[in-house]
């Protein structure tokens, strides 16, 4: 007796329970939003928190304020809101190097209610950071990440949630080469890189192209970024007689070699190069006169879309300057594509609290279509290149060097040189 | 009396000995194998021997500092650093002002010295104001106490620096009287090279013989030696200890302004990596000996300008100037291997150990 006794009871339990479920659910049924990695959920009232892990302290702080002004620009484009949610931007310093990017990410990483991530700015920094952020669920868009390697299609799923809209710089590379050959019509070039991922693998790209158009590597050296005294490493790369050096490195170090390079014996006639990581007026604070004449590759301004005239106007308006690195209009281009993915993914329940889904926002992110850009259109290739990639190469005058402002028009860029046949720069970001 | 040799060699000596032995091999052929390529000549050579002179004598002068402050005061004074950076930071205001009003074209020479004293002043305040604050409450509690006070007071000043002058660095201007070489023969050294190494000399020889020859000098010797004698004899121990720190403030301060007109950029962390090296450069002469210090400097100069070509590349290593501190390194336990108190660090140890 007592036994069916205690049995029916956990029954009714059992029933009743179920019958609460049940009731539950029914009421949840009105509203409904499922992601593979989780939802993040902003009540009303509260903002929409986008990330930026750039490097804005230090000798290279000019790259990251440069692109955070951008996205700063996109906001206010956005008029501060989206889906009638306010925008909140927090800013991470990554330093340019790895550990700092692994830093920065860890602490984003920490942080739910983070939707997306714009960044990072150096390719080192973001080797480590992309895979913490996208472990973690965040999907991140670097508006100057240009290291071949982190759209490659070998990288590994840890950076599924990594996008660019930089340039990458099998592009730069190629094109930075093509002109010392074919256009400044060098025969012998020399490299220097600083171990950073972005540095070594475009010197590599460049010393692949000058080759295979017939010129002659006389050395591939490398620095560390901290080092000061180059003239050692000079004078070992003199002995080479090479014509042009190619050092895509960044400010400190770029500004010792263009400085210590004029002071080496054999290397007063070698023309010099850089690219875009030390297109800067912070760098030509560095070198000082000796930047005067020499060259550098970097993102075309001139081909840039046609809001780039506003954007610049915008720009002068609030910051009282012009910008001060190549990758402001990329920075603006990863806000708005992060924006965008947002929209389409971002749904309200009832209640008006927002839901967007991580997984979902990433696939928006990587469906990116026919993007009309400030750099250009942007189309989401397989492994996450964005870009539309166009480079150009610059020359430092007497006249910038002075004004401490970088040269706003290219001398030479590869669309513009060859029409006729298709350049290589442009075709690069369909293929794939 | 074998047997006697025996018992004293451990296998930790003979395997450090066969480190030791095989890291010189590798040094002899990797040399032997460059001279014979003859891709180098003798201009280039001289060339490495003067960039690692300059280079060397800016890490001699740094490592007095350490040294001294070792020998008195039995610590590392890891915020020399900043006060090597200090003073050259301080000074690039009055060097760019100079430099706008054109009076630096004018008086090259009158407004070298004024950078020098501003540069010199800076850092030996800051040199004296760490010992008041952080060390001398501390002078009586363990060794370990003061050490990570040291690296707390050199955090503190990095940041403070940067917080007066911001996270970016500056490029200290040109002066137009040190540009340019001097050529003899086909060998030439750079003006201002010839300074950095002309300057340091006079100063490390001016403050030796201060410290050897001035009663002054002969008082901060005996503090070293040891401090309670010398209180008995008479000698106020805090104001040796302190002209120790003036010293040693001065000597930075003058480096810096070197070091700054040698790469032009002045920033809130520069003296981390040259203080590094000065401290190496100080194990290396012999931590607590002067002379110690500034050979060590300038070998340790030497080794990283002449080392990367002269050791790596006839052993076919690519980019050897990436490994210029793994090299310098390499040097530093070869060093210690055979010398464990260092090149001159003899003498001192048996003393005090």
């Amino acid at each position: 007796m007592k036994r069916i006794f205690i049995f029916s009871m956990v029954l009714a339990v059992a029933i009743c329970l179920l019958a609460v479920s049940a009731q539950a659910q029914a009421k949840k049924e009105t509203f409904k939003y499922e992601d593979k990695i989780g939802v993040v959920k902003i009540k009303k009232g509260n903002p929409i928190h986008i990330a930026c892990w750039m490097v804005v302290a230090g000798p290279d702080a000019s790259l990251g304020t440069d692109t955070k002004r951008g996205v700063e620009l996109a906001i206010e484009d956005k008029g501060g809101k989206i889906l009638g949610f306010a925008v909140k931007l927090s800013v991470q310093d990554t330093g340019c190097n790895a550990e700092g990017g692994q830093a920065a990410a860890t602490k984003l990483a920490a942080d739910p209610t983070i939707v997306a991530a714009i960044g990072s700015n150096c390719s080192s920094e973001a080797k480590p950071g992309a895979p913490i952020l996208w472990k973690a669920g965040i999907a991140t868009v670097s508006p100057s990440n240009t290291a071949p390697f982190l759209t490659d299609p070998k990288r590994g799923p840890e950076y599924d949630g990594y996008l660019r809209t930089a340039h990458n710089d099998k592009v730069q590379g190629a094109v930075a080469a093509q002109y010392a050959f074919n256009q400044l019509k060098l025969k012998k070039a020399a490299t220097v890189h600083d171990g950073s991922p972005y540095a070594e693998q475009l010197q590599a790209v460049f010393a692949e192209t000058f080759k295979k158009l017939g010129g002659t590597i006389t050395a591939q050296e490398a620095v560390a970024p901290t080092d000061t005294d180059m003239r050692p490493v000079l004078t070992k790369i003199a002995t080479g007689k090479p014509d042009i050096i190619y050092y895509p490195i960044f400010i400190a170090a770029g500004g010792h070699i263009t400085r210590q390079a004029k002071e080496v014996k054999g290397l007063e006639k070698t023309k010099l190069m850089s690219a875009d990581g030390t297109f800067s007026p912070d760098f030509i604070k560095a070198a000082g006169d000796t930047a005067v004449g020499m060259y550098h590759s970097s993102p075309d301004f001139s081909a840039f879309g046609a809001g780039y005239k506003t954007f610049l106007e915008k720009h002068q308006k609030k910051y009282g300057e012009k910008p001060i690195a190549p990758f402001h209009a990329h920075g603006y281009d990863a806000a708005m594509i992060v924006f965008a993915a947002i929209e389409n993914v971002g749904k309200t329940a009832p209640d008006g609290t927002l839901h967007i889904g991580r997984k979902a926002l990433r696939d928006a992110l990587y469906a990116t279509k026919n993007h009309k850009g400030l750099t250009g259109n942007l189309t989401c290739g397989e492994t996450g290149d964005l870009a539309d990639p166009m480079i150009a190469i610059y020359q430092m005058t007497a006249d910038n060097v002075k004004k401490l402002a970088i040269p706003e028009k290219p001398i030479w860029s590869p669309a513009v040189a060859a029409p006729a046949k298709p350049a290589p720069a442009k075709e690069a970001p369909k293929k794939k | 009396m074998l047997k006697r040799w025996r018992e004293r060699i451990t296998p930790t000596d003979v395997v450090m000995w066969l480190i030791g032995g095989g890291l010189l091999l590798l040094i002899f052929w990797g040399s032997t194998a460059t001279l014979t390529a003859k891709t180098y000549t003798a201009h280039h050579w001289f060339d490495f021997i003067i960039f690692g002179l300059a280079q060397g004598s800016i890490y001699a002068l740094i490592a007095m500092g350490y040294t001294m402050v070792y020998g008195i005061l039995r610590m590392i004074n890891f915020a020399h650093s900043e006060v090597f950076m200090s003073g050259p930071y301080t000074a690039y205001f009055i060097a760019a002002a100079f430099h706008s009003s054109g009076f630096l074209d004018q008086y090259p020479i009158l407004s070298l010295i004024m950078i020098f004293l501003v540069s010199m002043a800076t850092s030996t305040l800051i040199a004296v104001l760490l010992e008041r604050i952080a060390y001398r409450p501390l002078r009586n509690a363990p060794r370990l106490i003061p050490l990570i006070t040291a690296i707390g007071a050199s955090f503190f000043l990095q940041y403070t620096f940067r917080g007066f002058y911001g996270s970016g660095f500056q490029a200290y201007p040109v002066v137009k009287i040190l540009e340019g070489e001097w050529a003899f023969g086909g060998f030439r050294i750079l003006k201002f090279q010839a300074l950095v190494i002309v300057a340091a000399a006079i100063l490390m020889a001016a403050l030796y013989s201060f410290v050897q020859r001035t009663r002054l000098g002969k008082a901060i010797r005996a503090v070293s030696e040891d401090k309670e004698t010398s209180a008995l004899m008479g000698i106020d121990i805090d104001r040796m200890i302190v002209t120790t720190f003036v010293i040693g403030g001065m000597s930075a301060g003058a480096a810096g302004v070197l070091y700054a007109l040698m790469f032009k950029q002045v920033h809130f962390f520069m003296g981390f990596i040259p203080g590094i090296k000065a401290f190496t450069a100080a194990v290396l002469g012999g931590i607590g000996n002067i002379p110690g210090a500034m050979l060590g400097g300038i070998f340790l100069g030497l080794v990283e300008s002449v080392g990367p070509s002269l050791f790596l590349d006839g052993l076919g290593i690519v980019a050897p100037y990436q490994l210029k501190d793994a090299i310098a390194f390499t040097m530093l336990v070869l060093v210690l291997i055979f010398r464990p108190t260092g090149i001159l660090g003899e003498r001192l140890a048996v003393k005090k150990a």
